[in-house]
């Protein structure tokens, strides 16, 4: 092939459709690495389990086995829920934002994101279904013709919750399914086995790179990236919402739904660095995912920083402005009260932490960014543990006002989530090609044919 | 008479290739062509021209009906178990908006796909193309091209144009 990229440092120099192709087809077909591979799935598996075994308890014994209590009713279920969904957002606003505005650095990167972004709901979608106690009656939520002629209240954010995530979910689903069909079909033609080669071969429906299929394909994917994109918005705007529609200090803000959308992209982006650095060494995909992506990837996270960061200030100024001394006080309380430490802790991670990022000599450096990235999770994590807590525990009353404790069940069902988050993503990287194979072609030649 | 092939397959090794013999074959007049590339090549239209897709149209009425179906749902479910919060009215409209959007979207998204596996024929998983010895690299980094025989055409014409126009390899296909 005359064909090279490496102009604008999306893909290594060198690279063509068939070394695209057969370094990307490898991982799926060949299994390589087969060592690290099930020491980490085991090493997560062993996570399901302990996912499993919460679950259980829960189902056993009740809610009560968590450190859910009143006032704080809401605790780790609430705080981990919005943190899982949050990080999916990255994913689709990588594979549905930047595909709408031509960023084409998302192309080595959309496939992998938007499988995370999957995974991710997954977790999260437990936590609200758990939390209502009687999770067996879960489909209460869904509009169904039962015998006592009851409807859901559709006024309520957990019925919107109901209706985002699963709209969300399915949506991320078609969206990654129907872009995998094509790189289902070369996995299908490269299989050594018939045995795969049949699987392949089923799970592509027959594509077989028709012309007018690419016609209409090219379309329905568009129109999709088009609906996924104000749907990620809303989705987390809608987990905004459940908090700013009820009346509580600290909550009951309009600045909540964009200061969410902000931080789930910040989160998600954080998230996607942690397991692209690691991925990209083990397997060899420095030729497609290189170090210009770590950079961009880096920026965007800068940015949304500085936007979650203006959301913070905007809250405590909202709070003083308002004059209303129950507002005021939370405000006082999150930053001197008992959990003062994790704010603090959150303003190292969420502000001062990503401030790193405008150095490109941090940028260009993989651990600094993935030390930056961890940060930032963690970050993530006590900002919503802030938000649930801090208003909860002390609101109107005094005679009302307590503490919460987590307890171990709320610890080993959130270590349970992310053993389920990794373990399905280890599946996915043995099975599935981790790079969209059909857009990096499109994009080696397209660099091929500006560098000629 | 029953052609005796499904078509004529030729096989590019680059972009550029294919996309030359597209243009050669439609000015000389081959237009039951059918393409099979490893991406949706750019500027392919330019020298096959195809109808409009009806995707995006079927996904607006189904993304319509999906918004209006909602929220009819909603307002059906106020009246049909009123609850009376200090006497505000039934139809609280505002609150009926995050889920009138979801079902939106999921509508059109469920639609769009279900139009993509119609109109592709999908799931289908034998076709005359998959015969060629050649074809596997249709889906990795190879461009073809089939021609359909027609009454001007013979498959005789075809498979010489095929390889006037630069193929690298040509196959019949069974029918």
């Amino acid at each position: 092939m005359s064909t090279e990229a490496g102009e604008t440092g999306l893909a290594a120099p060198g690279q063509t459709i068939e070394s695209v192709t057969r370094t990307v087809s490898a991982i799926p077909l060949d299994g390589p690495h087969r060592r690290f591979w099930w020491m980490g799935f085991l090493a997560s598996f062993l996570g399901v389990m302990v996912l499993l075994a919460s679950i259980s308890w829960i189902f056993v014994k009740g809610v009560g086995v968590w450190g859910i209590n009143m006032p704080v009713a809401w605790g780790f279920a609430i705080v981990n829920f919005v943190w899982w969904i949050g990080i999916g957002h990255a994913g689709t606003f990588i594979s549905a934002i930047l595909l709408l505005l031509h960023q084409e650095w998302r192309t080595s990167i959309n496939r992998f994101t938007e499988a995370m972004t999957l995974f991710a709901v997954a977790c999260a979608g437990l936590y609200p279904l758990l939390h209502l106690g009687r999770p067996q009656y879960f489909y209460w939520l869904l509009p169904y013709p039962d015998t006592m002629g009851l409807w859901p209240q559709f006024r309520s954010p957990l019925v919107w919750d109901m209706f985002a995530v699963s709209t969300y979910a399915t949506v991320s689903l078609l969206f990654w399914y129907v872009g995998l069909l094509p790189d289902l079909a070369t996995l299908r033609d490269r299989a050594a086995t018939p045995m795969r080669s049949r699987v392949y071969g089923l799970l592509c429906l027959g594509w077989r790179g028709e012309g007018t299929h690419w016609h209409h394909y090219k379309k329905l994917y568009l129109i999709l990236a088009g609906l996924a994109a104000p749907l990620v918005v809303s989705v987390h705007s809608i987990v905004g919402m459940d908090f700013a529609i009820a009346i509580l200090p600290g909550w009951h803000s309009t600045i909540f739904p964009p200061y969410f959308v902000a931080g789930a992209i910040f989160s998600g982006f954080a998230m996607v660095l942690t397991l692209v650095i690691p991925l990209r060494a083990v397997y060899g995909l420095k030729g497609m995912i290189t170090d210009r992506h770590l950079d961009l990837m880096a920026k965007v996270m800068l940015t949304m920083g500085l936007a979650v960061a203006y959301g913070y200030f905007s809250e405590f100024f909202g709070a003083w402005r308002s004059g209303d001394i129950y507002e005021r006080y939370v405000a006082v309380n999150r930053l001197v009260g008992p959990y003062a430490g994790y704010f603090w802790a959150l303003v190292a991670c969420n502000i001062a932490a990503p401030q790193f990022l405008w150095f490109s000599a941090v940028r260009r450096n993989t651990l600094a960014l993935f030390a930056v990235a961890m940060a930032i999770n963690l970050g993530m994590w006590l900002e919503r543990f802030v938000i649930v807590v801090t208003s909860l525990h002390r609101d109107f009353v005094p005679s009302s006002w307590g503490l919460y404790h987590a307890t171990f069940w709320d610890y080993s069902t959130f270590a349970g989530t992310i053993g389920l988050f990794l373990s399905l993503l280890f599946l996915f990287i043995r099975f599935l090609p981790a790079i969209s194979m059909t857009e990096m072609r499109a994009l080696v030649v397209k660099e091929g044919r500006a560098g000629h | 008479m029953k052609p005796s092939s499904f078509g004529i397959l030729g096989e590019f090794n680059t972009e550029e290739s294919y996309l030359t013999a597209l243009g050669e074959l439609a000015r000389e007049g081959y237009n039951s062509i059918e393409t099979y590339t490893p991406y949706a090549v750019d500027g392919e239209e330019e020298v096959l021209p195809r109808l409009p897709t009806p995707i995006g149209v079927v996904m607006l009425v189904a993304g319509i009906t999906g918004g209006i179906s909602a929220f009819f749902m909603q307002w059906y479910a106020a009246r049909d178990y009123p609850i009376n919060v200090g006497g505000r009215p039934l139809n609280s409209w505002p609150a009926f908006i995050p889920v009138t959007f979801e079902l939106t979207v999921l509508s059109a998204a469920l639609a769009g796909v279900a139009t993509l596996l119609f109109l592709a024929r999908f799931p289908r998983l034998h076709h005359p193309v998959f015969s060629a010895a050649r074809f596997q690299r249709a889906t990795q980094d190879r461009f073809f091209i089939c021609v359909r025989p027609t009454r001007r055409h013979s498959e005789l014409s075809s498979r010489a144009a095929l390889i006037k126009a630069g193929a690298e390899s040509v196959e019949v296909l069974p029918p």
